[in-house]
């Protein structure tokens, strides 16, 4: 699936302000905050997030819905909200490089979403414990 | 009893119950107690890939969840009942015989309901079935996550809980 416009568009889909704030540093960092449409599952009843993903997707013409706990509300409702639609792509545990890689590189399609997730995962690490002076 | 929580939850398994109960209360199985998701396989995945694989779930309707209940109670384990609704929670008290103390942990916004707490609100008609059910002689308490303070459903219809 490709949008009209052929860039990216995702729905980030978290709880509390987590969508938004992410939102707020793809922004930051790419100036392609508007590739991103962030919903929070908060005060929403599982019908409700359900119908207020799918409601997502289509105005903003996502091709991939990033959620946060693989566990987590957003994840099922999300999931439901694709099933009819399985060129909608969900990735659950989303982060920052993940969105980063997503906006800014060329594709819409689930090998996009594929090539994101991939990111976000390679940027996960503990750093090098500092070593102390003798 | 190692059923530590009969929970009404409409998001049913997500971090609250997985993470938040599940983690300091030990949690090794959960019993998703609903009519339609105990009918379908895909419902099923999709709830068993929120789980870890150390935490059994099991599907079950009102009714067989009934005849196991005294067996889920038995266990050496600490396990969660959910129900996504008032109604399947008072169907499966009124079938066991059993349940004396539920937990609100989850009954979000929607058109026709008022909010109670931050996590519950009610139409009239869900005020109506849980002062039913107290007066049932079961304990109802509003308790989102283990660290918040419960709180009782006269406080909670009252709206004084928050």
């Amino acid at each position: 699936m490709t949008n009209s416009d052929g860039l990216p568009r995702a729905v980030i889909a978290a709880h509390g302000d987590f969508a938004a704030g992410l939102v707020s540093a793809v922004q930051l960092i790419s100036g392609r905050g508007d590739a991103c449409r962030a919903l929070s599952n908060s005060g929403l009843d599982a019908a409700s997030l359900e119908s207020a993903v799918r409601a997502a997707i289509a105005e903003h013409g996502a091709t991939v819905v990033f959620t946060d706990l693989p566990a987590g509300s957003c994840t099922i409702a999300a999931r439901k909200a694709t099933r009819e639609t399985p060129e909608v792509a969900v990735v659950t545990g989303v982060n920052l490089p993940m969105l980063l890689d997503f906006v800014m590189k060329e594709g819409t399609d689930r090998a996009a979403a594929e090539r994101a997730a991939a990111k976000g995962r390679d940027a996960i690490a503990v750093a090098p414990a500092p070593v102390r002076a003798p | 009893m190692s059923v530590a929580l009969y929970r009404i939850d409409d998001r049913l398994i997500h971090g609250q119950v997985v993470v938040g109960w599940g983690q300091p209360l030990n949690v090794a199985f959960i019993v998703l107690v609903d009519d339609a998701v105990a009918a379908s396989d895909w419902e099923q995945d999709l709830y068993r890939a929120g789980v870890p694989p150390e935490m059994e779930l099991a599907f079950e309707s009102v009714e067989s969840a009934a005849a196991k209940l005294p067996a889920l109670e038995a266990r050496a384990e600490v396990g969660i009942v959910l129900t996504a609704d008032i109604d399947t929670m008072q169907r499966l008290i009124d079938a066991s015989g059993r349940i004396t103390k539920v937990n609100l942990g989850g009954i979000h916004h929607r058109a026709g309901r008022d909010a109670k707490l931050r996590f519950v609100f009610l139409t009239a008609k869900e005020e109506g079935q849980l002062r039913a059910m107290a007066q049932g002689g079961v304990t109802v308490t509003a308790q989102d996550v283990p660290a918040c303070t419960p709180v009782p459903l006269g406080d909670v219809l009252a709206g004084t809980g928050a």
